[in-house]
Parts: structure tokens; sequence; C-alpha cells
């Protein structure tokens, strides 16, 4: 009788493990990035943003906050996030909010808009540029993306970004679509969102710019798709390229009614 | 003058929970840069905090805390309307100092 009851007992036993099992490693992370919410230090960056925005400055002393207009009227910054990137006429093109930012500081303040994008992430007048966008996107956190396609740059923008998310290249002939293409998928210990659709409130589109924890860094949209193709070994696009505004077109109208979390916290 | 500080402080019960988030690079001193040279420290080294001018906190910081580092800490008997102040010294001799009212 006996041999017969150790093999039972273990397979019951077998049986009882997953039950007593630990949490998953995404329900660790989640737990984690819920202790850091608190005290995220991308207030810190808000406050400087903030203060930028409303400050006279460059070589025209002007004024952000009077003049700048980021699709909503002059000024306003309350909702103008959830709908970026969209066309403007005064420029003639479709803009985010960095691009949009460069082309205000360049027309009201006199700053030099290709020097700002030159600069590397992290220094001078691009780290300003970080916060202020930082701030402008907190105004309107918990608010649901709606980006415009109403104009035809704004629906060719998303063509061109579908497109581009998909096109396979580089020396490891990646795509976003290689990492971001299927449901389910994980790097290391992160959660790939699916970007091809909606990826939920506070995910993918709806968490940039966000608090990197790990490098202490505050990374804006156009850092994080810069650091995008770097990783996938992609020479690196222009700060503000058209190539990046697309693409933030398609990650954007797809996260439509998507509730934004920005400014998020990151490993 | 260094970055500002963020200070909440929320009074309940007779308790305050202050939670402060401060801007400061807080270099170990052991880290090196891409040539091989010690990036030299550079990091708090004192944070005190007054209630209605009385110290009612204080700390001695090394090496081991973070970048931009978040300090959260109750007082008790503080009331709304009170004054907080929150003080730090780094070892270059920097100073920042906010004030935030207990809420």
């Amino acid at each position: 009788m006996k041999k017969q009851l150790i093999p039972i007992a273990a397979a019951l036993a077998c049986l009882a493990a997953p039950a007593l099992a630990q949490k998953s490693a995404s329900q660790s992370i989640d737990e984690y990035r819920a202790m850091l919410q608190d005290g995220n230090p991308a207030e810190l960056f808000e406050m400087k943003g903030e203060e930028l925005w409303k400050q006279a400055r460059g070589p025209k002393k002007g004024t952000l906050a009077k003049s700048c207009d980021l699709g909503k009227g002059a000024g306003v910054v309350k909702g103008a996030f959830v709908e970026l990137p969209r066309y403007f006429e005064d420029t003639k093109r479709v803009q985010d909010l960095e691009s949009r930012l460069l082309t205000c500081m360049s027309t009201v303040q006199g700053f030099d808009e290709k020097s700002i994008a030159n600069t590397p992430f992290g220094k001078g007048e691009k780290a300003n540029v970080v916060a202020m966008a930082t701030w402008i996107a907190s105004q309107s956190k918990g608010m649901q993306f709606n980006l415009p396609q109403s104009h035809a740059q704004e629906r060719l923008f998303y063509a061109v970004g579908k497109q581009l998310f998909f096109q396979r290249g580089g020396p490891h002939d990646f795509a976003c679509a290689t990492c971001h293409g299927e449901q389910g998928k994980r790097i290391r210990l992160q959660d790939l969102p699916d970007l091809r659709g909606n990826p939920g409130d506070g995910v993918g589109f709806a968490a940039w710019p966000a608090y990197r924890v790990s490098n202490g860094q505050m990374w804006s949209m156009q850092h994080r798709l810069n650091d995008c193709y770097r990783q996938q070994r992609f020479p690196e696009p222009n700060y503000g390229s058209d190539a990046t505004i697309a693409l933030g077109v398609y990650m954007g109208v797809n996260a439509k009614g998507a509730a934004s979390a920005v400014p998020a916290i990151t490993r | 003058m260094a970055d500002p500080m963020r200070i909440r402080a929320q009074s309940k019960d007779g308790v305050a929970k202050v939670r402060v988030l401060m801007s400061h690079e807080m270099e170990s001193g052991q880290r090196k840069d891409s040539s091989g040279k010690l990036i030299p420290a550079w990091h708090i080294m004192e944070v005190t905090a007054k209630l209605n001018d009385k110290p009612v906190f204080s700390a001695e910081w090394g090496p081991a805390v973070s970048k931009n580092p978040f300090l959260q800490f109750d007082v008790k008997g503080a009331k709304p309307g009170d004054k907080l102040t929150i003080e730090w010294v780094d070892n270059k001799g920097e100073k920042r100092t906010d004030t935030a009212t207990v809420s």
C-alpha cells in the first residue's frame, strides 16, 4: 500500500503547488509601480515645465502661455495633449506636442528650432521642452484621447504611421510590430502593449512622457521613439521628424477613448 | 538656489502626513563617467523639518539615497493652516528651503 501512496501524494502535491504559487511577475511589477506613483519625480518636471511655460524667455522675451497655440487656441493647455498630433494651419504641418513647442519657442521666443532639436536629451533647451511637455500633458491627465482626423493631412499621417509601424528594416529586420504587434508579449519584465489597436487606459501612447526610475530620467514620446529605433538598431530619427509624428498619429488615433495616465512612472 | 521641492502635508485626526519630493542628483561618489573618472559625490547630507518654526524632524543622509529623493513622515499635533518648512543641505554646502501649509 505504501508504494501506491507515494505517487498519489506526489500527484496531490503537484496539484496543490500552483494554488500556493507566488503572484506573477506582472502583478509584482504593478505593485512596485503603484508604490512609486506617490512622489513620482515627474512632478518636479511638471513644476519646472509650468514655470517655463509662464515665463517671458528667449531673445524675443516672449511668453508661451500667452501666444502658443497647441491646437485649442493661444495659451490653452487643458485638453490639448489628448488631441495631439494634429494639423496646424499656420505651419501647414501635422505636429506633435514637442515639435509644436519648438515652433512656438522659435516664433514667440526667438529660439533656434534646429539647435534645440540637435541638443541631446536631458540637456539645455531640450530638457526644457521635455519639462514643458510633461506639464502640458499633465493638464490632460485622465482625459480620453481624441485625436482629430478631419484634415486630409491627418489621415495621410495615420496611413504613413501605420506603414512605418509594420515596416521591417535595420540589421535585425525589426519593425515596431515585431514587439508591439501581438497580444501578450513581454521583454524581460516589461509587458509590451499591442499598439495595433487600443491597448487600454494609461498604456502605450497614453503613458508617455514618463519618469524612468532605472535611470532617473524624464522621457518624452520623442525620446521613447528615439530609443525604440535605437533598440531596433535603426539610425537615429531626427527630433520631431515627420516619421516620428506619423507614428504618434497612428498610435494616438488607435488609442481613441483611452484615458491618459501622463505623467506616468516606469521601471 | 536649487530646484524647488514639492511638499504635501495633509492633516487627519491631529496627525499630518507629510510627503516631500526633492530635486537632487544625489551622486554617490562611486560612479564612473565614460572616461573612467570617478564622478564626485554630490548628495544631500541633512534634512530638517519645522512645524511653525519648531523643529520636528531631522535626518542625516548619505550616498545610499537615490536621485530625486522622496521622503514621507507623520507629524503629531499638526493642524490645518500650520506652516511646515523643510530644508536640506548637501555636501557642497548648497541649500534649499521650501514652505507649505498643512491642509
